[in-house]
Order: C-alpha cells, then sequence, then structure tokens
C-alpha cells in the first residue's frame, strides 16, 4: 500500500517534534526547560506552512482527507495549540510544573485532533479522538499536587472512557448498517439503499453522545464546569477552544459528507440540542460567581450558538460554523489568557470579587478582558458581533425563526453576565488585596495576538469569511 | 465627506491616547478641538446641503465585505431628518464635554469614550447599509455604558446595566428583523434605499404577517429608545445617575435615535403596519405625555424631573410621526432638534448647581435667584424654551405637532394639548421652589455666579433656542422634501387602502 507522506507531514512533524521536546528533558539543564517552549512552537509552525503548502485535493483514497475543509481545521488548531503554549510558558514556570511533558502531550493531543478532523474513516476518527483524549487526560490533572486538579483529571476519564465507548458502539452499528467504516463506502451505502434505517440512526446517535460529549453540548455536558475548574488553566483553554473545535469538525464533517440523506434525523436532534445548550449555558452562566465557572458554562452557551449553524444545513450555515470557531477561539483564548494572569500561579483570584477594581491597578489587562468579554457578548466592531450575524444569517435562511429567538434572548441573557465582570473591574471600589500581576511577554504577545485578531474580524471579516467560504464545502 | 465627520472625533479619541494622563488641561481641550472641529465641518455639510431634493446627499457606497450570501456595504448619505439630527449632535458635543470640567477621575478615558460616543451617534444618523446601522447603533451603548458606570452617581452600576440590558435586548431583536428583511430582498443587499424603493415599487412584497412582525422587531427597539411609555423605566435611572455630560447627550442626542429609527425604517419600510397600529401607539404615546408630566410634577429630584420631562416631551414626537402628515411628522422633527437643545441645556444648568451643592433636591434650595442671579436668568429662558413659550424653540414644533394630529386625530390632540399646561405646572413650580422667595438654607448664601466657562457652555444654547423660535424656516426648509418623501409613501398605501375598500 502506498502511503502520501506529504500529505500526511504536518501530523508527522508534530509528532517528531513532540518526541523530540519529550527526549529533550532529562538532557536540558533545571533553568532551561523554559526554552523548551521554542521547539515545540516551532513545531506548530512547520506544520502550520506544511499543512499550506502541499497541494490540496478532494479526491480520496485511504483513510484520510486533504481537503480545503481540513486545511482550515488544521490551521485553526496549530493556532490555538501555539497560543496555549505561549500562554503556559510563564504559567508552568510560576506554578512549578514540568515543562517538556506538557508541551509534548499539547503536541500529541493537536496530532489527536488534526487526525480527527481530517479522518476518511471512523476507525481513524475514533483513533483521533483516542490520542487527543488520552494526552487530555493527562494534561487536565497536571498539577499533581492539587486535589481539584486530580478531581478534574479522574472525573474527565471517567466520563470521557464511557463517551468513547459510546462512540465505539456507535461506529458497530454504522458498519452493521453499511458494512464498512470508510466514509467513502458509508456515503454509497447510504445512497444505495437505507433499508437497515433503525441501525443507522442509533449509529448515528451513538456518535452523537460521543461527540456531544467532547463538544459540550447538553445534555452532555455535566462534566464541564467541574473539570474545567480543576484543570490548569492552559488546559482549560485547550478543552474549551480547541478539542472543543476538533469534535465539532469532526462531526460537522459526518453530518455533512458522510450522512446528509439523515438531514431530516439529525437536524431534529441537534435542534433541541441547539436549543437546551444555548438556554442551560447562559441562564447557569448568569449564577457564577467564579470566572473559571462561568467561562465553562459560556463555552456550552457558544457552542450552542455553533449548531445554530449546524442545524441551518446549509453553505452559509457552515461557513458561519467555521467563521464562529475562529472568533471563538480568539476571544476565548484571549479571556482565559487574562484570568489566568490575574489567577496568579496557585489559581487562588478567580471570584468576580478579586476583580474589583482591577481597572485602577492594572489597566491594560482589564482593557483587553473587556475587549474579550465584550466580543463574547456579541457587540458589534469585534469578532464576535460577527460571528453571531453569520450564524444567525444562516439560521433564518433556513427558515429557523423560533432557533434564533431563542439564540437571541440567550445572547441577551449573555449580556448580563459578560458585563458583569467589566462592573466588576471599572465600577467597584478595588478591594483589600491589590496585589499587582506582572505581564510576562510570552503572555503579552499572545494577548496582543488575540486582540488584534478580534478587532481584525470584527472591522474587516471579508478575507477571513472567504476562507472560511472556501474551507465549506466537502 | 461623511466619512471625515467620523474620522475627525475618532481620530480626536486615538490622539487623546498619546497624551500623558497628567496633562488635564491638554487632554480638554484636545477634546474639546475634536468635537468642535466636527460641528465646524458639519455646519458646512448643512450649507452645502441642497433643499429642493429628497435624495441621498453626501453619500459614499463602498463595499465592505461581500462574500457567498452576504452583501454588506459602508454607504453613508444625508438627507433633510438626518442632518438635522448630525447637526444637533455635533452642536451638543463641545458644549457637553466643555460641562465635564469637573471630572477628575480618570479623564483620559472619559473624554476618550465621549469621542466614541459621538463617532457611534454620527454613524447611527448617517449609515444607509442596514448592517452598518446596527453595528454603530450597539458599538454606542459601550462609551455610554462606561460613562454612566464609572462616572455616575451613588446608584450608577444599577442603572448603567439596565440602560444596557434594556438597549440592547430590545435591539437584538431587530438584527432578527434586518436579516429576514435581507432575505425578503432576495438576499441581494443589506442597502436600506434599495429595499425601501423596491417595497415602494412593489418589486419585492412582505406578506402581511410577516410585515406585522418586522415592524414589531424595528419597533421595539426604537421605543426603548425614544422611550416610548411603557418602555421607558431605565430612562429615569440613566439619566439621573449619569455624569451632567452624559445626560445632556442622552437626553440631547440618544433619545433622538428613536425618532429617527421610526421615520427612517419603520413608517418607509412597513407603511401598511405602520398605519394599522398607529392608533394603538398613539394610545400609548399620549398616556407617555400625561404621565410624564404628572410624575415629574412630584419629583424631588431636579434631574428627575427634568427626565422624567423627556417622557412627556417625546411621547409627543411620537404622536407626531404616527399621525402621518407633513405638518406633524415636521413638527415631530423639530421637536427632537429643539428638545435636545432645551433638555441637553436643563441638564447642564442642573450639573452646575450640584457642582457647587452635591445635592439635586429641590427642598436644598431655595432664593437662589439673590445668589446667583445670571444662573437664574439662563435657567428661566431655558425653561421657557422647554414649557414651549412662543418665541422660543419649543412652541414651534409643539404646536405643529398638536396642529398635525388634531388634523389626523383630534382627540388625541385634544388630550396632548394638556402636555402644554402641565410642563408649565412643573417646571415653574420647581423654578419658584429653587429660585425665587427667601434664601432658606445658609449653605447656599455664598454659592458663586456662573463662571465665564458656564455661560460660554449656556449663551450658544439660548442663541439656538431663540433663533430656532423665531427662524424656523432655516431648519425647515431643510427636510421639507425629506419628509414629504415618507409621507407620500405613507400616501400611497392609504389611497390603496380606500380603493380597495370602494371595490
Amino acid at each position: 500500500m502506498q502511503i502520501n507522506y506529504l500529505a500526511l507531514l504536518p501530523e508527522i512533524i508534530l509528532a517528531v517534534f513532540g518526541i523530540f521536546v519529550m527526549l529533550a528533558v532529562p538532557f536540558v539543564p533545571e533553568r532551561m526547560q523554559t526554552k523548551l517552549a521554542y521547539p515545540a512552537l516551532l513545531g506548530l509552525l512547520l506544520a502550520g506552512a506544511a499543512a499550506l503548502i502541499f497541494p490540496r485535493s478532494s479526491v480520496q483514497e485511504g483513510m484520510l482527507f486533504h481537503d480545503a475543509f481540513g486545511t482550515f481545521a488544521k490551521l485553526l488548531f496549530f493556532f490555538s495549540s501555539g497560543i496555549v503554549t505561549l500562554v503556559s510558558v510563564s504559567y508552568l514556570d510560576r506554578a512549578r510544573l514540568p515543562h517538556g511533558e506538557f508541551y509534548a502531550l499539547l503536541l500529541f493531543a493537536t496530532v489527536g485532533m488534526s487526525l480527527m478532523a481530517n479522518s476518511a474513516d471512523l476507525i481513524m476518527t475514533f483513533l483521533g479522538l483516542e490520542i487527543l483524549s488520552i494526552a487530555t487526560y493527562v494534561l487536565a490533572g497536571f498539577r499533581r499536587h492539587d486535589v481539584k486538579s486530580g478531581e478534574s483529571a479522574l472525573k474527565y476519564f471517567l466520563l470521557g472512557s464511557l463517551s468513547t465507548a459510546f462512540l465505539l458502539y456507535g461506529i458497530a452499528f454504522i458498519y452493521g448498517a453499511t458494512g464498512t467504516t470508510k466514509y467513502a463506502g458509508i456515503i454509497q451505502a447510504v445512497t444505495v439503499s437505507t433499508d437497515r434505517l433503525l441501525a443507522l440512526l442509533l449509529g448515528l446517535g451513538l456518535l452523537v453522545v460521543g461527540f456531544g460529549f467532547k463538544a459540550a453540548l447538553v445534555p452532555f455536558h455535566v462534566w464541564t464546569p467541574d473539570v474545567y475548574e480543576g484543570a490548569p488553566f492552559p488546559v482549560t483553554a485547550h478543552l474549551a477552544v480547541s478539542s472543543k473545535a476538533a469534535a465539532f469538525l469532526a462531526l460537522v464533517r459526518i453530518l455533512y459528507q458522510v450522512l446528509p440523506q439523515l438531514n431530516a434525523h439529525w437536524e431534529t436532534i441537534f435542534w433541541m440540542s441547539a436549543f437546551l445548550t444555548m438556554a442551560l449555558g447562559n441562564i447557569v452562566a448568569v449564577s457564577q460567581t467564579n470566572i473559571k465557572r462561568m467561562l465553562a458554562y459560556s463555552s456550552i452557551a457558544h457552542a450552542g450558538y455553533l449548531l445554530l449553524g449546524v442545524v441551518a444545513n446549509n453553505r452559509n450555515g457552515l461557513q458561519a460554523v467555521l467563521f464562529y470557531l475562529v472568533s471563538y477561539a480568539l476571544m476565548t483564548l484571549g479571556a482565559f489568557a487574562v484570568v489566568q494572569l490575574i489567577g496568579r500561579e496557585n489559581e487562588q483570584a478567580v471570584s468576580l470579587e478579586d476583580y474589583s477594581g482591577l481597572a485602577y491597578r492594572q489597566p491594560y489587562l482589564a482593557a483587553a478582558l473587556s475587549i474579550f468579554l465584550i466580543s463574547l457578548a456579541g457587540i458589534p466592531a469585534t469578532a464576535g458581533f460577527m460571528g453571531k450575524l453569520f450564524l444567525f444569517t444562516a439560521a433564518i435562511e433556513s427558515h429557523l425563526y423560533w432557533l434564533v429567538v431563542i439564540g437571541l434572548l440567550a445572547s441577551a441573557i449573555g449580556l448580563y453576565y459578560y458585563l458583569r465582570v467589566i462592573v466588576f473591574m471599572y465600577m467597584r471600589e478595588p478591594g483589600t488585596e491589590g496585589l499587582i500581576v506582572r505581564v510576562p511577554a510570552s503572555a503579552a504577545v499572545a494577548i496582543a495576538i488575540m486582540l488584534a485578531g478580534v478587532f481584525y474580524l470584527g472591522i474587516f471579516p471579508g478575507t477571513f469569511l472567504r476562507l472560511a467560504s472556501e474551507a465549506a464545502h466537502f | 465627506m461623511l466619512t471625515t465627520l467620523l474620522l475627525i472625533p475618532a481620530l480626536g479619541a486615538g490622539f487623546l491616547f498619546l497624551i500623558p494622563a497628567a496633562r488635564i488641561s491638554a487632554i480638554r481641550w484636545t477634546a474639546f478641538a475634536a468635537s468642535a472641529a466636527a460641528f465646524v465641518w458639519s455646519a458646512l455639510l448643512f450649507k452645502w446641503f441642497e433643499a429642493g431634493t429628497a435624495a441621498m446627499q453626501f453619500s459614499q457606497r463602498v463595499p465592505w465585505f461581500q462574500v457567498g450570501g452576504f452583501n454588506v456595504r459602508y454607504q453613508v448619505g444625508l438627507d433633510g431628518i438626518s442632518l438635522l439630527l448630525v447637526l444637533l449632535t455635533t452642536f451638543l458635543m463641545p458644549l457637553a464635554i466643555l460641562s465635564s470640567w469637573s471630572i477628575k477621575r480618570q479623564l483620559k478615558a472619559y473624554m476618550g469614550f465621549m469621542l466614541l460616543l459621538e463617532v457611534g451617534m454620527l454613524g447611527v444618523f448617517i449609515s444607509l447599509d442596514l448592517i452598518l446601522f446596527y453595528v454603530f447603533w450597539e458599538i454606542m451603548l459601550i462609551p455610554m455604558y462606561f460613562l454612566i458606570g464609572i462616572w455616575g452617581g451613588e446608584r450608577r452600576i444599577y442603572a448603567a446595566v439596565k440602560f444596557f440590558i434594556y438597549t440592547a435586548a430590545a435591539s437584538l431583536i431587530m438584527l432578527a428583523g434586518i436579516i429576514v428583511l435581507y432575505y425578503a430582498n432576495g438576499g441581494d443587499s443589506f442597502d436600506l434605499i434599495q429595499i425601501t424603493e423596491r417595497l415602494a415599487e412593489g418589486r419585492i412584497t412582505l406578506s402581511p404577517v410577516t410585515e406585522f412582525l418586522l415592524f414589531i422587531a424595528f419597533f421595539l427597539a426604537f421605543a426603548v429608545k425614544v422611550p416610548l411609555f411603557p418602555f421607558h423605566t431605565w430612562l429615569p435611572d440613566a439619566h439621573v445617575e449619569a455624569p451632567t455630560a452624559g445626560s445632556v447627550i442622552l437626553a440631547g442626542v440618544l433619545l433622538k435615535m428613536g425618532g429617527y429609527g421610526l421615520l427612517r425604517f419603520c413608517l418607509p419600510l412597513f407603511p401598511k403596519a405602520s398605519l394599522a397600529l398607529g392608533p394603538i401607539i398613539s394610545v400609548l404615546a399620549v398616556i407617555g405625555i400625561i404621565y410624564g408630566a404628572l410624575v415629574a410634577m412630584v419629583q424631588p429630584d431636579v434631574k428627575k424631573l427634568v427626565a422624567y420631562s423627556s417622557v412627556s416631551h417625546l411621547g409627543l414626537v411620537v404622536l407626531g410621526i404616527f399621525a402621518f402628515n407633513q405638518v406633524a411628522i415636521e413638527g415631530a422633527t423639530y421637536q427632537m432638534l429643539s428638545h435636545g437643545i432645551s433638555t441637553g441645556a436643563l441638564f447642564a444648568l442642573v450639573g452646575m448647581i450640584y457642582d457647587r451643592r452635591h445635592t439635586r433636591e429641590i427642598g436644598d434650595f431655595g432664593g437662589l435667584a439673590h445668589v446667583m442671579p445670571v444662573y437664574s436668568a439662563l435657567f428661566m429662558v431655558i425653561l421657557l424654551s422647554s414649557i414651549g413659550l412662543p418665541g422660543l424653540n419649543g412652541f414651534v414644533g409643539e404646536f405643529l405637532i398638536l396642529q398635525g394630529t388634531f388634523l389626523a386625530r383630534s382627540t388625541f390632540a385634544a388630550l396632548a394639548v394638556l402636555t402644554m399646561i402641565l410642563s408649565a405646572v412643573y417646571m415653574l413650580w420647581m423654578y419658584q421652589r429653587v429660585f425665587l422667595g427667601n434664601i432658606t438654607k445658609e449653605e447656599n448664601r455664598l454659592l458663586p455666579d456662573l463662571n465665564f466657562r458656564e455661560v460660554a457652555i449656556l449663551l450658544p444654547l439660548v442663541a439656538v433656542a431663540l433663533w430656532m423660535g423665531v427662524q424656523s424656516g432655516t431648519f425647515i426648509r431643510k427636510m421639507d422634501t425629506s419628509v414629504q418623501k415618507v409621507i407620500e409613501r405613507m400616501e400611497s398605501q392609504q389611497t390603496f387602502r380606500v380603493e380597495n375598500r370602494a371595490n
């Protein structure tokens, strides 16, 4: 069998760099460990370049696709992993956690995500998901002396394995119905006949459970707040952004490309889920006083908005989902980066009270966080608004009026809790302890990139929307 | 040309960012200079504007982003109605900045937000693309939110959050309406002019139910902004807690966006729904007029009194707009301008006394005319203009509205006339308690009269109030044809209905 190594190059680069970073750990002196971030970043950069340079084709034989959609997904993953790496440098330093393993695990997780979104075979999808999950289980428990982090890892692991079992079971059903795990084969089998519809639907339902867990869609979201709260900050950011995006993209590929015939069924499922996800995420976020938990629920809410685009099931919807994933990544990673700095090494300052009067202690951090929150709330001139505009437009194009109304109401609720953080930062008197956090250069760079991105996508969305539009067909 | 208008305050804000925070007077004067330059520019636009045509002038149209199913443009232009509101905005802005000298905390951010607010407000009045309009409409909330929340009074957080949530939630529904309208237009563009024309020519049609729902979606956003009874509850809080300049701009310009939206969007886009719902909305307007006036009467706080008087005066504006005739709508537009001048000035006046005494309770004053003669005199002039004394600005608008409304709905006009009496009652009663009689409180005996800066804020306002009262033609001439166009659109619907009935 002939293997197209060029097509696999980004993943190979990442894996090689990951192994290199891990092997380098014993040979690098203690105080130089921080520098291991450089090879990790370099690996992501090279992988991105490789993904861009080598030609794409929609022709697919074997286990992986090599198309525009997949490249878009890869670049998104590499970008957000790069940002997570940048942000974790100072975090790991101050928390005295090992650098090498962290970066290596992050790179492996990235390989997994990339395989997931590009896979052309359910087995490969499963493998990608497992690579991602196992790396992430370890990362969640990375603060191993912290009880909360341990709890987070254990919870994530137990529920995660369960959901993976569901996924596997789903794959088995689909195999039973169609006799193959290859996407191309499934497409053909479904087109020719839908005799074994029941088995196919069961398979689809179980797949939805598996991916719904990773993407934290209601009602498979229950793990989210605890795991997000306990995991180290950069890992929470990774979970909330990259891992979620990977699940979404893999799911979207299966729905749009492999099972478009079953659209009547999955549209109903996701209609319900979108409704529940938007409503629950926003409503529960209102009552949170811990900012990490609030962001966790907010990330659930945003998955709900994304589902609007999925349910819309039109070209605009898919393009909106891609665009929104990018803007969501920018604003959420940005918010997490700031929150992490303010939380300091032991993550003690994470309650809203700790943000009282922050604007007067640290005007730049407060301003940056405000902009990310305003973007999350969907106010114009930011990426969040444009993303929402596209999603809602796509939904209205498909006449999903009720879902749009629910989405709008949910956004209105969202305004309240995002603004509340701003209220604390700007309008409350400073609290008693006014510790000032030093902003390390690596985090500053990451935040600056995010800010620029939020405004760029908000004011000149054209370029990115065109990219998303080119990627939005199979 | 219009882009320059947006750029002047935006660049001012950018420049402000570069000045070190310690150089207070440099910050103040930069902000003032930027807003004054915007005023000069818009005055030139006013001069160049040709009154004879209803077409958009100084238009500019550039694609903003055009991908897949999207075609959004940066499209701006002015007609007679928006021209006047732009002028009002740029006129009030330097005065508002001038009245912010008492701001000490975070001055740079304050001035920056003021200028950004100006960009947002001007953007709303000149946008002709629905998405662009929405962007400015929402953006403008952010600086206002911070202005109230950081520099406001005691209950500022409550007021700021309430203001933001109320207005933003209402506009979200409008966003859905905009998108539906876009698909009704065949997914062609968000171009307001194009959609209005196509609707008028019958090239695109909306089913009655769709039109009704769309009307509601737009109307809610504007009704909250106006604010029309019963959507007014955010207003007293926001007005009272906002810093002086914030109240001036809030009353002077922000509220006008509601009226402007009704004229620019609701009536021309959805004439049938407007006609059908006209009576109900007029009832709400009349309730607002009388309710606002009655509540104003019993307020112990001067600023609150002025805030409720706004509810009453703007009810009149809505009543005029939904009378659907030339006289009433011109009156409504005129009333928006004149309310901006009078109420803006009243808030500035209240701010001046608050700076001295740190209270606004009517009960804390009395006999101020003895210690502050200049202040009292200017207050009287502005107060009379707000009541609608002939010869000053308020009268013209109110008279035209009542005249026009009488032609369309005489009972409503008869009820609305009450506002002229009631406003005289609450305003003059307040004046009597604050300024006349003996000095009741020792603290007030040594209050200094207005300084040069404060007189410089008020004199232009008084001058304009007089000018608008005597030479109303200067302004009305500019909007004549634009208003006529709105009316024609409405009348085409009315005759259509009459013909139907005849058959």
